[in-house]
């Protein structure tokens, strides 16, 4: 399973994520980026993110994203 | 039910290098948003044009006479004009009898249901026997070809849906609701009398994300309208159906306003409905035509099915205001159900 920096990158290559703790304030992923990234994420674990948690808060940085996919059954 | 769309069709494909992103970007917006095709009028077209053209055809092909129209409704969010009314002007470039109630609606991708709900209400009245409905918008002429934001999902269309007395007996289901707090968060800035159009208005600004966009324009606060979209809509289709006493596997389909792909899988999945039983094919071939997607939707989905017998559908619409309705019913019987081009 590809790690969630390997992802992020894939997205935005020119950012490194594990040097960022808010990726919006950062301006890292903007509001489609955080689409694509879903979409990524739920073909990658075979789940569906609620739309009602596709919020920024949730996609700040590796953890919070993590903490997301564990909350959507994900076990990383 | 008629729908007319412009014969010009603009790929995303031809249109991305308009938007200051990376390629490799926007191709892979277009295949989570599902953008591809999109249909827009030619510059000076107005939804009347698009509506008088569908009703001719109606008339030519004997399908509706004009003396059989005792109410029309627009529902539209771009008027031809300030005054009069787009409804007064179709009446008069059609000729249409004096007694034909004419009315304007302002109301958007919710005005499916919302134009349903009045036409149904005039046709209470004994001497009312049809009422034709239009959804139309021409909401590309208010976009920023720099936005990126909006100008890729936006399509052009009017529906033209004819309502009449159906001697069955069929209750009709429906809720709206609405919630002006959120009032800002899909409006065009300028151009009303509180922030009438000027050379400034006309200014494009750079409104972050790259993208650029004048206070003429349509602005969408496309978080905050995802999140009413999903927040919102599934407990008012819910209570509908719990109204009605159906279940929700029991309806065949859920017509959904189609602002793009990505959100009607997200709400199919938060409501357990298969994808297949929400369709989601309009964005991608005609762009989001606001209250004309879910005719639409019928039309390149359904077509054959409710011209020779019907299904329960659960129509739902959300957008501007903001507004959300819903509304379940059998849909069939209808004489025709078509899209045809303007040029």
């Amino acid at each position: 399973m590809k790690p969630i920096a390997h992802i992020l990158k894939e997205i935005r290559p020119e950012f490194d994520f594990t040097a960022s703790n808010d990726f919006m304030a950062d301006g890292m992923l903007d509001s489609f980026d955080m689409v694509t990234l879903v979409a990524t994420l739920d073909k990658t674990f075979g789940i569906s993110i609620p739309g009602t948690e596709i919020v920024p808060e949730n996609f700040q940085n590796i953890g919070t994203i993590e903490a997301l996919l564990r909350k959507c059954g994900v076990k990383l | 039910m008629l729908a007319v769309v412009p014969a010009r069709e603009r790929t995303f494909l031809e249109e991305m290098n308009n938007f200051n992103f990376p390629e490799s970007r926007s191709l892979k917006l277009k295949e989570v948003m599902g953008y591809d095709r999109r249909r827009l009028v030619e510059p000076g077209v107005c939804i009347s044009d698009l509506a008088v053209f569908g009703l001719k055809h109606l008339f030519e092909r004997g399908l509706l006479k004009p003396d059989e129209i005792d109410g029309l409704f627009v529902v539209t969010q771009t008027p031809d004009y300030f005054m009069p009314p787009t409804s007064n002007v179709i009446q008069g470039r059609l000729n249409l009898k004096q007694d034909a109630f004419c009315l304007d609606i302002s109301q958007g991708c919710a005005g499916f249901v919302i134009g349903l709900i009045q036409a149904f209400s005039l046709l209470e009245q004994e001497n009312v026997k049809k009422v034709v409905l239009i959804n139309a918008d021409v909401l590309s002429r208010k976009t920023s070809p720099k936005d990126r934001n909006i100008y890729p999902l936006v399509g052009d269309a009017a529906a033209i849906t004819i309502v009449e007395k159906d001697a069955a007996d069929s209750v009709i289901h429906a809720s709206v609701k609405m919630d002006g707090t959120r009032n800002e968060v899909l409006m065009i800035p300028a151009g009303g009398m509180r922030l009438p159009s000027s050379p400034e208005t006309a200014v494009l600004e750079d409104v972050g994300d790259k993208n650029l966009r004048a206070k003429d324009h349509l602005f969408m606060d496309g978080s905050a309208v995802f999140n009413f979209v999903q927040t919102e809509v599934p407990p008012l289709i819910e209570d509908t159906l719990k109204d009605a006493g159906v279940a929700m596997d029991a309806v065949d389909y859920f017509l959904c306003h189609q602002p793009n792909r990505f959100m009607l899988q997200k709400l199919a999945d938060k409501m357990k409905v298969p994808h297949a039983r929400m369709p989601n094919n309009v964005v991608e071939r005609f762009g989001n035509s606001s209250g004309a997607t879910i005719p639409i939707a019928v039309m390149i989905n359904l077509a054959e099915r409710v011209k020779t017998g019907d299904c329960l559908a659960c129509l739902a619409g959300f957008g501007v205001g903001m507004t959300w309705s819903s509304m379940l019913m059998r849909l069939g019987g209808l004489s025709f159900c078509e899209l045809v081009d303007y040029a």
